[in-house]
């Protein structure tokens, strides 16, 4: 938490932070419009009070829907509460964790669930995007709608996915089982139901939108690479391969940065194609499923489902920051 | 603060565009600020307030369209009745369910549909609700024993108005028995005798689906009543009975007899996917609410289902029926004002569920002397079936506390289905904490 917080705070002194760098071009044209005598006023009284509701209104935002709410689930996290009246809560130390890390027997197959889906999308998705990218860049015929087709499913909501996918992976009906010629014999595989094989199918399911995602930010780095810099990569000799990976590549630098933190939020945020399919249970337990599971509806159990919310927020916090140091980290640098 | 911009903005015509961008963005600050607070004061309907007694308003979770306009019909013949006019709230009954918390402590409508159980029971336990031991007083001689110990609170005091229910049972398809020369089975012996010759037939002796978790309960509550009784199955879902002991990995143990007989492929599909597999006579029976006969749109199947209840195992013979009962609450507000006692009343005598039932046939009405001339003989069955029960269970999900069912009965339940174990030290480590929590 305390990271993620100095971080920004700390980078104040280089024009970092969005909210500095607005501040810092509102001291220049004020400067200029309201310079007297010789005697530079660096703010007026308005300059101030607008530079006030500036910082303070998306301040105000951030602290109501951000900030109170984290801060409530921590606390609600050390807590046990039916929900129902104030004076019926009551302090629970750290029972909460104690009980999701010992008792609940969903809790670390999930832990395990949500790795994997991030190696699968880090070794699977992630480079069939960067693939498709780099096939599609290559001024082949019909390229856009190649790029229309594969980007569709990032315009689909997982929910839906989840519906389509159903009909691919069905046990009696379904086109696969359909295609493997086993459905409605006893051999047919129950993609969803059984729980060795429905973490794969829905990982399957999950990229070919993951897939998409990554390739249109793909196509648009690899329409910013300097032509030139493959212009003198192929002069000194080097083959396509060595042109892609020794310079092209290196040269998306912050694409890569970004594609790397969507694919880790990605996979800690996925939800929606396991609730779609069985609400995230039999071998589809997700982090985010249980929180749901434990917070939302009749299940509610709200310490519970408090102190997964802040298991799941320190792990996304991981990521966070190693994005916000590097991006800031480089800024300073430059 | 937006209006405050608006000197400045006559004064300097520096950047009038940017100025009212910003006031734009204030003011939707502003509202967006609002949302939390307006969602804190849920409910929100502030209708006539108790003392006058000519008009009621009434929640419901009964959205789809059978039911609501069923409601809708009773509402009519209430209001033509007594001249009281009822303003019915219409909510989307996963959403009414899941934000009942929030609604019974703002400003409930005053009377609302809800269910028996556990749920019921907590929250009059919590005192949001009203008791109506004086509408039980005019209608109490139109329900059986086992309704009224069902409506009855913790306190002994009387809650709900029961309105209708629907029995858990193995369905068949009587002309397939017959062809195949099946006989009902009486004792759970009996029932594996003929699920071993079913299987030896080739067809998979019982149907089964828990994709979505909660249809396997139905037959841990039968298998948990006919083996330690119907008390031990309330005492154990309300946690007054540990689930670390003999009794419930009896329950387990005794199930896992069962278990190579149900559908192996249960995890996979939905109990729709097992209602066809009944119809298709790919399964011989079916341990399911009568909700299920809704799948079978094709009346010629629809009259070839039967059904029978669960055999007896060891104590209770087949006293016990698992009927969840649905029916009417008034809230805490609701109790003041007398036109919602009357409409309660209205609700437990047999015209005002005849009402009901003339658009939604397909549960059982709760009063005696309700209309059965349109039963169909398993709709008849139904309804004996549920009469002559002494005790009348309320599903797991309903006499549980909805954590313990959901969230810790499903995966275990689920688990067991997979491989047959099923730790009990842990569903008691996990009720522990989750009841504690209330």
């Amino acid at each position: 938490m305390s990271t993620t917080a100095a971080k920004p705070a700390g980078a104040g002194s280089e024009p970092g932070a969005a909210g500095q760098t607005t501040a810092g071009k509102r001291q220049l044209s004020s400067g200029r419009r309201t310079g007297k005598a010789g005697k530079v006023r660096r703010l007026t009284r308005r300059d101030k009070l607008v530079l006030g509701i500036m910082v303070g209104v998306p301040t105000l935002i951030q602290l109501l829907l951000v900030w109170l709410p984290t801060v409530f689930s921590i606390a609600l996290s050390f807590t046990r509460w039916n929900g129902l009246d104030l004076s019926d809560l009551k302090g629970a130390g750290t029972d909460n964790y104690r009980f999701v890390v010992q008792d609940y027997p969903p809790f670390w197959p999930a832990v395990q669930h949500n790795v994997l889906w991030l190696v699968f999308l880090a070794l699977i998705a992630t480079p069939l995007g960067l693939l498709l990218a780099v096939l599609l860049d290559q001024n082949i015929r019909g390229t856009k709608i190649y790029q229309s087709i594969f980007f569709t499913p990032v315009m689909l909501s997982l929910a839906l996915i989840g519906i389509i996918w159903q009909l691919f992976y069905n046990r009696d009906s379904g086109l696969l089982n359909y295609l493997l010629g086993t459905a409605g014999t006893p051999a047919a595989v129950d993609w969803f139901g059984n729980s060795n094989i429905n973490i794969w199918a829905a990982m399957v399911a999950a990229t070919w939108r993951h897939a998409g995602y990554v390739m249109i930010l793909y196509l648009a780095g690899l329409k910013g690479v300097d032509p030139s810099l493959r212009e003198a990569a192929s002069i000194d000799g080097a083959n396509a391969v060595q042109t892609f990976f020794r310079v092209v590549f290196p040269a998306m630098r912050p694409v890569n940065i970004v594609i790397v933190v969507i694919t880790i939020i990605e996979s800690l945020r996925a939800f929606d194609i396991v609730y779609v399919i069985n609400r995230g249970t039999n071998g589809l337990e997700l982090l985010s499923a249980l929180v749901i599971q434990n917070l939302v509806g009749e299940g509610q159990v709200i310490g519970v489902g408090s102190a997964l919310a802040v298991i799941l927020l320190v792990i996304s916090l991981i990521p966070i920051v190693f994005y916000l140091i590097r991006t800031f980290g480089k800024e300073s640098k430059a | 603060m937006a209006a405050n911009l608006d000197p400045f903005q006559s004064a300097h015509s520096a950047g009038p565009g940017r100025r009212t961008i910003l006031k734009t963005l204030g003011l939707g600050a502003a509202g967006l600020a609002g949302i939390p607070l307006l969602a804190g004061c849920t409910g929100g309907s502030g209708t006539a307030p108790g003392a006058s007694s000519n008009s009621l308003t009434f929640g419901s979770g009964s959205s789809d369209d059978v039911p609501k306009a069923a409601y809708k019909a009773v509402t009519d013949a209430f209001t033509k009745k007594t001249g009281i006019t009822v303003a019915t709230n219409v909510v989307p009954h996963n959403d009414f369910q899941n934000k009942i918390n929030s609604y019974l402590q703002g400003s409930p409508d005053d009377a609302f549909t809800w269910f028996a159980g556990y749920r019921m029971q907590y929250y009059a336990g919590k005192g949001l609700l009203a008791p109506v031991d004086d509408v039980w007083d005019k209608i109490g001689s139109n329900f059986s024993d086992a309704m009224k110990k069902a409506s009855t609170g913790p306190d002994g005091k009387m809650y709900l108005v029961p309105n209708y229910n629907y029995p858990w049972g193995f369905f068949y398809r009587k002309s397939f028995w017959a062809e195949k020369g099946y006989a009902v089975p009486k004792t759970f012996d009996e029932l594996k005798t003929l699920a071993t010759k079913m299987k030896s037939d080739g067809i998979v002796p019982i149907g089964f689906a828990d994709k979505d978790g909660w249809p396997a309960m139905g037959t841990f509550d039968y298998i948990n009543m006919r083996l330690n009784g119907y008390q031990f199955h309330v005492d154990l879902t309300a946690h007054k009975e540990s689930w670390d002991q003999k009794k419930v990995s009896d329950v387990f143990d005794t199930w896992k007899a069962l278990l190579p007989f149900q559908d192996p492929n249960a995890l996979g599909q939905t109990w729709q996917d097992a209602a066809k597999a009944l119809e298709a006579k790919k399964t011989g029976m079916y341990l399911l609410g009568s909700f299920v006969t809704q799948q079978f749109t094709d009346p010629a199947v629809l009259a070839d289902i039967d059904f029978f209840p669960f055999p007896e195992i060891a104590v209770e013979g087949t006293d016990a029926v698992e009927a969840p009962i649905d029916g009417l609450l008034l809230s805490k507000k609701g109790g003041d004002n007398k036109a919602a006692h009357d409409f309660l009343a209205f609700m437990g005598t047999a015209e005002g569920q005849n009402a009901y039932a003339s658009v939604d046939s397909s549960n059982i009405a709760t009063v005696k002397g309700a209309d059965t001339s349109k039963f169909s003989p398993l709709n008849k069955k139904c309804a004996d079936t549920i009469a002559n029960a002494k005790h009348i269970s309320q599903f797991l999900d309903r006499d549980a506390l909805p954590a313990m069912a959901n969230n810790v009965m499903i995966p275990a339940l689920q688990s067991f289905i997979k491989d047959g174990t099923v730790d009990v030290k842990n569903l008691e480590a996990q009720a522990k904490t989750l009841y504690a929590a209330q």
